[in-house]
């Protein structure tokens, strides 16, 4: 190259990926549809460290002393709260949007090590609910599938109004995936683009809400829990509003929460980080003076230990995983590298969860596909991945000197970046700087 | 033997676990009086009778009952029925049926907006008019209506069918006027029976999808020119 010849520059404006999609939208005239959660880089709990024991604090020994990590919900109301053993729960997925292997498989997994699983859009089957020992039901705004003989059977319900991926929009699920059992269970034709609701067919506010959440206890005699889930957008009001309307739990999905099939523009644009949205949350449970009263189980991106720890000490009380489960069992193996090749991705890259043509069998209605996961092993793996989400989380909160893991607080953390420290409202590592809080200067 | 029921003395939840008890037998609620989810949650056939106008969700999530109703009802009366029948004197508030897998749902009054939202299976007859987005997204079921539709009726609509004897002010999204085919007539003139409610069949319309919505439909310039450029060498 000479001195007056430019390398290859791409535009930071203009990258291949942008290019590529102008290209798309182009050809087609419809918005880009796909799985997974966002892939732009956000501020995330990688932000923070934890600022372990030593002269001012006392460590736990780390393989001996108990670190305790249960954790009851719904304890005020419900004749029959949740136990969860460890504080890390399977978040909702939809039979539909991932096959009866993947979801008995998530059931096996989570019920090995003591915690729950989620419905999804299409209502309760048999292969979750035979394999989940803890199973909540989520009540979505589409109602597909939506049984009170099932609402029965659950040890919990989750109201959804939203979800980290897509705050504010429905579900969709294209007809590739709308198989003659999943049509069956929804109601719908076979093959068509199902794209479901936003809003709750029956109500429409926060009031409105309380009078239903009452009604679903009525249905249920007052035996169960009762959640609602929000897309990370408010988190104060939402958090606050949801509280006046009765529930039990409040599920936080931050916009790094994944999903089965919506549109990019959602997933990437609208939402606000798991990282800013915990703080927020729990800042509203304290103004009411129902922070651990009321359980906050965090949501979005959480991958580790360390995810999970971090979560806890912002105060969540429990936290919920959804990719990380997927990936546990098998979601973007190495294994099947050829396989993603020939369908235009590599493992690692895919994301392509509407298409139905998941090589790994876990986000496809494919017999042929589905029967390549083995719900057993599959459970296996997220058992596995689930204690050592659990061990590491132990191991943070005894460098800390906590003999529980809701034990830990902000006052273990300090963040790496301004940004961070805004977000989560503790420390700039190495001053007792918290920007906006002249409190804390 | 029926037992009776006072809400101006007994709490909703006695009621309702009392009704969720019972494998048969007949219910008297007195004194309703605006009571929300009164009679939610029905598993048996039993028959309950309510005397007076009852709050947000009355007979919601019902199975198998009967359930009469003389008075008004406010949100989401009947809302997933899964069975059974659900009889209303008076008028209905917003989202009546919505969500019904199947029964029988009659209001012989006017019911407000969005009845039959979201239906999956269930049929309602409707004595008097209809709100605006009545049968929005609806999947299954039969709705008749007697009087007049408010604006985007059935809009998004799947496989609900939609009977109406008055105006329809506009159809919604995808929604379009069919041909009532004599099995049509014969559907209606059942639903008519049961419901008690007395008209002519010959005098409705039926509205359905047009199924132009099912998919999404996107182009392909990049195959089209391809074709044509082989087309051409």
């Amino acid at each position: 190259m000479t001195s007056h010849q430019w390398a290859l520059r791409e535009s930071y404006t203009f990258d291949r990926n942008v290019i590529a999609e102008i290209r798309r939208a182009a050809n087609t005239g419809v918005y880009r549809i796909r799985g997974f959660g966002a892939k732009r880089v956000l501020p995330t709990l990688d932000d923070l460290v934890f600022l372990g024991a030593s002269m001012s604090r006392y460590p736990l020994e780390g393989y001996r002393e108990a670190c305790a990590t249960d954790v009851i919900i719904g304890e005020r109301t419900a004749e029959n709260p949740v136990k969860l053993d460890i504080p890390i729960t399977i978040a909702g997925m939809s039979f539909g949007s991932l096959s009866a292997e993947a979801k008995e498989a998530l059931g096996r997994g989570a019920s090995s090590v003591g915690t729950s699983t989620t419905t999804g859009d299409g209502g309760m089957t048999q292969e979750e609910r035979g394999h989940s020992s803890i199973l909540v039901y989520q009540y979505l705004p589409s109602r597909y599938g939506m049984n009170p003989d099932d609402l029965r059977q659950a040890d919990a319900i989750e109201v959804v109004v939203g979800q980290g991926a897509k705050p504010g929009g429905g579900g969709m699920l294209l007809g590739q995936k709308i198989t003659e059992r999943v049509a069956g269970m929804r109601t719908l034709p076979e093959g068509i683009d199902q794209r479901s609701a936003s809003r709750h067919p029956d109500w429409t506010g926060p009031d409105d809400l309380e009078i239903k959440i009452t009604q679903l206890r009525e249905v249920v005699d007052w035996k169960v829990p009762v959640y609602i889930k929000i897309g990370a957008a408010r988190p104060y009001y939402d958090t606050t509003l949801a509280v006046k309307a009765g529930a039990d739990a409040i599920v936080v999905d931050g916009m790094q929460g994944g999903t089965a099939a919506t549109q990019d523009v959602f997933i990437e644009h609208v939402g606000i980080p798991t990282i800013a949205a915990i703080p927020e949350a729990v800042r509203a449970l304290e103004d009411l003076g129902m922070h651990r009263d009321v359980k906050l189980i965090a949501a979005g991106g959480i991958r580790s230990g360390a995810d999970v720890a971090k979560a806890l000490a912002l105060g969540a009380d429990v936290v919920s995983i959804g990719t990380a489960a997927l990936i546990a069992i098998g979601d973007n193996s190495p294994e099947r590298e050829d396989e993603y090749r020939e369908l235009g991705s590599s493992a690692g890259y895919w994301e392509d969860y509407q298409d139905g043509t998941d090589p790994a069998g876990i986000t496809t209605q494919d017999p042929e596909l589905s029967a390549r996961l083995d719900p057993v092993i599959a459970g296996r793996r997220l058992a596995n991945y689930l204690q050592v989400l659990t061990l590491e989380a132990q191991t943070l909160a005894r460098a800390c000197g906590k003999s529980h893991v809701h034990n830990l607080d902000t006052e273990d953390l300090a963040a790496l970046t301004v940004e961070a420290a805004a977000m989560a409202g503790v420390p700039l590592a190495g001053t007792s700087w918290v920007p906006g809080r002249s409190d804390r200067y | 033997m029926t037992a009776t029921f006072d809400l101006a003395s007994s709490s909703v939840r006695d009621l309702n676990q009392a009704l969720h008890d019972a494998d048969r037998g007949s219910f008297h609620i007195a004194n309703p009086r605006g009571a929300h989810a009164v009679a939610a949650g029905i598993t048996s056939e039993i028959a309950v009778q309510i005397d007076g106008s009852v709050g947000y969700y009355c007979a919601g999530m019902h199975q198998r009952g009967a359930v009469h109703i003389y008075g008004n009802a406010g949100t989401g009366l009947a809302e997933n029925i899964m069975s059974g029948s659900v009889h209303i004197t008076g008028n209905a508030t917003m989202s009546a049926g919505a969500t019904g897998h199947g029964g029988l749902l009659v209001i012989e009054g006017n019911a407000g907006a969005r009845c039959g939202i979201s239906m999956k299976g269930v049929d309602i007859v409707v004595g008097g008019h209809v709100g605006h987005m009545t049968a929005f997204m609806a999947q299954a079921g039969d709705l008749v209506v007697l009087g007049d539709a408010a604006e985007d009726l059935g809009d998004s609509i799947y496989e609900a069918r939609l009977f109406v004897r008055g105006d329809v002010a506009s159809l919604g999204a995808d929604c379009v006027e069919k041909e009532m085919r004599p099995e049509h007539t014969e559907r209606l003139t059942q639903l008519l029976e049961a419901s008690g409610l007395d008209a002519s069949p010959a005098d409705f319309a039926r509205y359905g999808s047009a199924r132009e919505l099912y998919n999404f439909h996107p182009d392909d310039i990049d195959a089209e020119v391809a074709a044509a450029k082989g087309a051409t060498s």
